[in-house]
């Protein structure tokens, strides 16, 4: 409600900062063995995108857990939709909606009977009730399955369903954690498809976690989260751009001599990924020419590419997501089984 | 920053155009809270209804009480039994208590499936009180455990129990109560267990327990001392007394059997009167109930 009211007296001045639907400044909880987030500021203003990109364990969920108000923090403060999370905890809960990762439907209930919950809960107008269900389930392709039971739904018509309810009270900001996780590629890029297409239809600001780096690309602008903390905020673009180097892949007869002749004729450090040599340069299509003239070992192929996010990742942590997964899998497990086990 | 504020501007227009349905939350009332607590408590009669395996199963254990335990135990109970009545009569309170006993807690048990599954997470992020989560579904398990207990009571004829609209009326208001505060009671270890089969082994530990303490298949009066203690710290025993009180009202036997073998509950030489009685397990349930409030209102 706060933010409607201040985007109504921004109007008169374009070029002013839009509204901050969330801002968090300082934040960070501990947990009795690990400090999940260690301070972390930034803000989401309305309209926006806005991703968390992280491996798992890095405090992306803890984070959106503290955003509405299932968990409280240490120290440091987020309000999200003008409403402090910690001391007006109703005013948060009734300007969003919420996607997590694990399904919250009650699958023994039909689709329908799912969003009247949700509706009844959430105190939704009786008469906005049936308009507004049939709207939020043609939105997803499901109005057709209402009087299913969920228990009959594939995984991807499920986090359709739960993106429909989510949006069912209209809340002003949407949260997704890891909405594609555990589905198979088409459906995650239906379920994309279904949240852009919202980004047209509602008024509506979005906060979503993800590790897959493709799908911050979605993103108007992306956090990259590691440890707990932020080491990178800005557009996916601008975070491309920052790294500045092409990676090169180039596959050769002998790898370890062609490394060798990098390090001592380019001065470049290479590594085999994927197997592959790849390294990074400045302008990879210059530096192509200049390696065949010079590279005494065959080369059999060459590719270079532009930094993606990978290398964006790569750049800020020192380690590829996957690389970071694998090391937070142990914290992971502890979390995991804490979340299972905790107190809410 | 600039293409932010071009992102907005575009989904305001567009919001615009699209926004012919209009959801405005209204402030927070009352009117929220009760229907938070009526879909709570309706969502448990819908799954109740879908399930129909469970209600069946779960008056299996009742029936094998009454009718095979019931008349097995009949002729060696019969001379202990004045003449006319059937043991089956005397342990039939008792066994109705029972048949709403497993209902009401694995219906306060579902919190524990819910938190499972997920859905636990979908009410607790909803900007309602925690109170009327509980509150909705105490009703609930206290509604499908006290229709089981009703289905349970049409069988009084088959224990010689007379059909009286006033007895009737006065044992199902007895099942709604026992229900309720069983259901409270579930609720409060539902708040701390974690795994729904822990959930399932604690409860069974602890009602079966409670079940043969409370007096349904044998007489309060004339136990040793320790049995005796044990039967008045039971609080099934406080909702027992007051169903064999009512069921031996309607029995017209002579004052001398009645006092026998409903003689109330008492402590020292008080006779604690069908009133308070109800009030204790009245009181205890909206203990458990206000516990079972404050351990769900904790965030991590």
């Amino acid at each position: 409600m706060m933010a409607a009211t201040q985007a109504g007296t921004g109007s008169d001045a374009g070029d002013r900062l839009l509204p901050a639907v969330i801002s968090v400044s300082s934040l960070t909880k501990r947990y009795e063995d690990v400090e999940a987030v260690r301070g972390i500021d930034f803000e989401v203003v309305r309209g926006e995108t806005f991703g968390f990109l992280g491996p798992n364990g890095a405090g992306k969920t803890t984070t959106i857990k503290i955003l509405c108000t299932l968990a409280s923090a240490t120290s440091g403060s987020a309000k999200v939709a003008g409403h402090d999370t910690r001391t007006e905890q109703d005013e948060v809960r009734r300007n969003i909606g919420l996607v997590f990762q694990d399904t919250t439907l009650d699958t023994y209930l039909t689709a329908e009977q799912n969003l009247r919950f949700h509706a009844a809960l959430y105190a939704v107008p009786k008469a906005v009730i049936a308009p507004r269900t049939r709207q939020v389930l043609d939105m997803v392709g499901l109005w057709d399955r209402k009087d299913n039971l969920v228990s009959t739904f594939s995984g991807g018509m499920q986090r359709r369903l739960e993106i429909a309810r989510g949006l069912l009270h209209a809340p002003h900001v949407l949260f997704l954690d890891e909405p594609t996780v555990g589905l198979d590629p088409q459906t995650r890029s239906s379920i994309w498809k279904y949240i852009n297409d919202l980004k047209g239809r509602e008024d509506i600001t979005i906060f979503l976690t993800t590790h897959y780096m493709d799908e911050a690309e979605n993103c108007d602008r992306i956090a990259i989260i590691d440890h707990g903390k932020i080491v990178a905020i800005d557009t996916p673009e601008a975070l491309k751009a920052s790294v500045g180097k092409d990676r090169v892949q180039i596959q050769t007869a002998d790898d370890a001599t062609a490394i060798a002749a990098l390090a001592e004729s380019f001065g470049i450090e290479a590594a085999v990924h994927d197997g592959a040599v790849t390294f990074s340069v400045a302008s990879g299509e210059e530096f192509v020419p200049r390696l065949f003239a010079e590279l005494t070992v065959p080369i059999r192929s060459v590719s270079v590419s532009r930094p993606s996010l990978d290398d964006v990742f790569m750049s800020y942590t020192g380690s590829t997501i996957r690389d970071a997964e694998a090391s937070v899998t142990d914290v992971m497990r502890r979390r995991a089984a804490r979340w299972r086990g905790g107190r809410r | 920053m600039v293409t932010q504020v071009a992102v907005a501007a575009e989904a305001d227009t567009e919001a615009a155009l699209v926004a012919e349905i209009r959801v405005a939350l209204p402030e927070h009332g009352l009117g929220h809270d009760l229907r938070a607590v009526n879909i709570v408590w309706r969502r448990e009669l819908i799954r109740f209804r879908t399930d129909r395996l469970r209600a069946v199963t779960s008056l299996i254990q009742p029936f094998l009480f009454l009718f095979v335990l019931g008349t097995g135990l009949s002729s060696l109970a019969r001379r202990g039994m004045p003449a006319g009545v059937d043991f089956k009569t005397f342990i039939y309170p008792g066994v109705l208590a029972m048949s709403v006993l497993f209902t009401a807690v694995f219906s306060a048990g579902s919190i524990v499936w819910d938190r499972e599954f997920g859905f636990l997470r979908e009410m607790l992020v909803a900007p309602v009180r925690r109170a009327s989560l509980v509150i909705g579904k105490c009703l609930g398990g206290a509604t499908i455990a006290t229709f089981q207990g009703i289905v349970f009571l049409a069988l009084a004829w088959f224990a010689h129990v007379p059909y009286n609209v006033v007895l009737l009326l006065t044992l199902i208001g007895e099942l709604l109560l026992l229900s309720f505060t069983l259901t409270a009671f579930g609720l409060m270890m539902a708040a701390r267990i974690k795994q729904f089969q822990s959930f399932m082994a604690l409860t069974q530990m602890l009602v079966m327990p409670l079940f043969f303490l409370s007096g349904a298949l044998y007489p309060l009066n004339g136990l040793p001392a320790w049995l005796s203690a044990l039967t008045r710290i039971d609080p099934l025993t406080y909702i027992v007394g007051p169903m064999r009180h009512a069921v031996f009202g309607y029995l017209n036997l002579p004052a001398r059997d009645t006092q026998r073998l409903a003689p109330g509950i008492t402590w020292g030489s008080w006779v604690v009167p069908v009133g308070v009685s109800l009030g204790i397990v009245a009181v205890m349930g909206l203990v458990m109930m206000a516990i079972a409030i404050a351990e769900f209102r904790k965030t991590e």
